[in-house]
């Protein structure tokens, strides 16, 4: 791969609390290339939403970027001054939430908040960067743009709205957009818009997407690879296609099992017992084993780092080839 | 159906009164408006029988569900359970009997829990309100094994409501619908607050507990994969409206509505089986001012001048012109 547009290096995220310091991202790596969506899946509490804050340097006190790297085409960017990092935010990161209506202004019409950011980043005229707004607007498919521009962000239907904070997103043209669960609070027949929207967006612009969500059909649909985040690590990072239909990691392999299908029936869905552990009070070792079905001695005392398998990275000391547990599962 | 149906929902409407205040009204001038929220929904669940309902946000489906268990009045219509009806006046005896065995489980374990009781006391309230049981001793008993029935310890009856995780509380609402012996189960949304691993468990233990008890659902979900995983029949409802019934399996191998069939397109594909995605154009009207005729009419390719006219009556599992008038082929879907 040619130089990543995001690398990130053993990051670490942590929230410091009257009962002490919670690892809320323990040690994660991935790179995003050009054109690529990368989606990081996982359940409440995994760390996914907190992996986005801290790429685009969101994240504020309590919390802390505890250590580690991340690089936006090779330059360093969680160590900028807040003044420049602001400049990078917007211009070189563009950032898609869950909730549009948050993430509008609704005292200002969509074209101011538009054309506020289109000039913030570049240095286009008023009457151009109007014209861009509404561009940009037809882009992310609202039919009448040169009249839609005025309206109030109440005026939008959800899906609607999802659009508008897409094209801000767009405004500057950015090499990496974050998006938080775009399509979690759309009902499914919008989610599918949106969905091929982000697509086609990506495919031609050449941006690099991470998508956070914790809808694995979503991913199924979006992403070129995925990473499975569990308990602020990642348990498996992989081409989308085989982490969903051979998944290895077994939390992966719980997680596949457990969502009910359209195309076959099953009696019974996989059940991963228990939950998540809280941040407190994470089990040493591999932060998976009180609920692993394979977990064996090794697992409660030594942390899995992520192991090369076949075009998977997975942390499990299943797949370590000096245990001698390798072959009962693969 | 053959069977003596359980539910039978007739003809059930709700509107409700979205006007402005009287004095706005008097001052700006305007009309009284009602929001359509259920329009005519009509169907019968058997005994043991799990029955869905899906659709998007604003088709009415939690609203039914309100009205199915009482908490809001029907506008017109009638819903009868086991023979007694649920709306007339006279036999109210009768009705008080059957409340006992209609309980309800919400979307949010965390707001339907009181949070300043303790679980032992929230799972034995239905107990105590029907006078089930009277000595303590025994309600002691009786909570601790509905606490072991949902996969909780009876020492869990200790705690309280915020001690324990979303799917955790979603167990104890499933052991206070059963305190009281309950028959018949309305779950609206029973899993959307919840992670998919805890989803699978909770689901699991609802299709446990049927097979059990001999439990009898109506199961409200906008979750496609939820309902085929669980429900026996399905429902879809559209603005207020049912537009097709059938069997499970049958909604999903062969969608006749335009509508279903547009739903099950959406579904992102977890089986990656490669089927090709049909993005839908536009998006739920809104239900102040529905669309004339079929609702569905502006959404749809099939549309026609009748559709806009006229309201498409349930016929044959399904209420759509296009289908009646054979210009829409049922096995075109997939």
């Amino acid at each position: 791969m040619a130089q990543p547009v995001l690398s990130v290096r053993d990051l670490r995220v942590e929230f410091v609390t009257r009962r002490g310091i919670l690892k809320a991202i323990d040690g994660i790596s991935f790179d995003i290339g050009k054109g690529e969506v990368l989606g990081v899946v996982g359940e409440s509490g995994a760390g996914k939403s907190v992996t986005g804050s801290a790429v685009i340097g969101l994240i504020d006190p309590p919390g802390r970027i505890a250590g580690g790297e991340v690089l936006l085409s090779g330059m360093r960017i969680d160590n900028l001054p807040p003044e420049e990092m602001r400049r990078v935010r917007g211009k070189r990161i563009g950032m898609i939430f869950q909730d549009p209506l948050t993430s509008l202004n609704p005292l200002y019409r969509v074209s101011e908040q538009l054309v506020e950011t289109i000039r913030t980043h570049t240095n286009l005229s008023a009457s151009a960067a109007r014209k861009r707004a509404i561009d940009l607007l037809a882009e992310v498919g609202i039919p009448a743009p040169e009249r839609r521009i005025d309206s109030y962000p109440h005026e939008f239907s959800g899906g609607m709205r999802q659009r508008v904070v897409i094209a801000l997103a767009l405004c500057a043209e950015p090499e990496l957009i974050i998006a938080d669960e775009p399509t979690t609070a759309l009902d499914v027949s919008v989610q599918a818009q949106i969905i091929s929207l982000l697509k086609r967006l990506g495919r031609e612009h050449g941006t690099a997407i991470m998508l956070v969500t914790h809808d694995m059909g979503v991913i199924a649909e979006t992403a070129d690879r995925v990473a499975v985040m569990y308990a602020g690590r990642i348990a498996e990072i992989g081409p989308v296609r085989d982490v969903v239909q051979n998944p290895l990691h077994p939390y992966a392999k719980g997680l596949m099992g457990a969502i009910p299908s359209l195309e076959s029936e099953t009696d019974r869905l996989v059940q991963i017992p228990g939950s998540m552990p809280r941040l407190s009070a994470i089990p040493p070792g591999c932060p998976f084993n009180p609920r692993c079905p394979y977990v064996f001695d090794r697992c409660r005392v030594e942390r899995p780092e992520p192991i090369q398998h076949s075009e998977h990275r997975v942390a499990c000391h299943l797949y370590d080839e000096s245990s001698a547990r390798s072959e009962a599962v693969a | 159906m053959t069977e003596r149906s359980y539910v039978e929902v007739k003809d059930l409407r709700r509107e409700f009164d979205v006007s402005k205040p009287w004095l706005n009204r008097v001052l700006e001038g305007g009309e009284k408006q009602f929001l359509k929220a259920v329009d005519g929904v009509s169907f019968s669940i058997a005994k043991g029988e799990t029955f869905a309902l899906v659709g998007e946000s604003g088709s009415g489906k939690s609203t039914v569900a309100r009205m199915v268990v009482g908490l809001l009045p029907p506008t017109n219509g009638e819903v009868v359970i086991d023979g007694v009806s649920m709306s007339s006046k006279a036999a109210l005896a009768e009705r008080q009997r059957l409340r006992r065995r209609i309980q309800m489980i919400f979307q949010d374990p965390y707001a339907s829990l009181n949070p300043r009781w303790q679980v032992d006391r929230i799972v034995a309230e239905p107990i105590r309100a029907f006078h089930l049981i009277e000595r303590e001793k025994e309600i002691e008993a009786r909570v601790g094994e509905l606490l072991t029935l949902v996969g909780l310890h009876p020492a869990d009856g200790k705690k309280y409501p915020h001690e324990f995780s979303g799917g955790q509380r979603q167990r104890v609402a499933i052991a206070r619908a059963l305190a009281s012996n309950a028959e018949f189960i309305v779950c609206d949304e029973p899993t959307s607050a919840l992670d998919v691993s805890v989803q699978a468990q909770i689901l699991n233990l609802m299709r446990d507990l049927q097979d059990r008890l001999g439990l009898t659902y109506l199961l409200i979900s906008h979750n496609l994969a939820v309902v085929r995983h669980m429900a026996t029949r399905i429902g879809v409802m559209y603005l207020g409206r049912i537009v097709e019934i059938s069997n499970g399996r049958e909604l999903f191998a062969q969608p006749k509505h335009p509508y279903t069939r547009m739903l099950l397109d959406a579904v992102p594909d977890v089986g990656m089986t490669g089927r090709q995605r049909i993005p839908v154009s536009g998006e739920i009207p809104n239900p102040i001012s529905p669309p004339s005729g079929c609702t569905f009419n502006p959404r749809c390719p099939f549309a026609n001048e009748r559709c806009r006219a006229e309201i498409p009556p349930l016929l044959g599992g399904v209420a759509c012109h296009a289908i009646h008038e054979g210009r829409l082929a049922v096995d075109a879907a997939a």
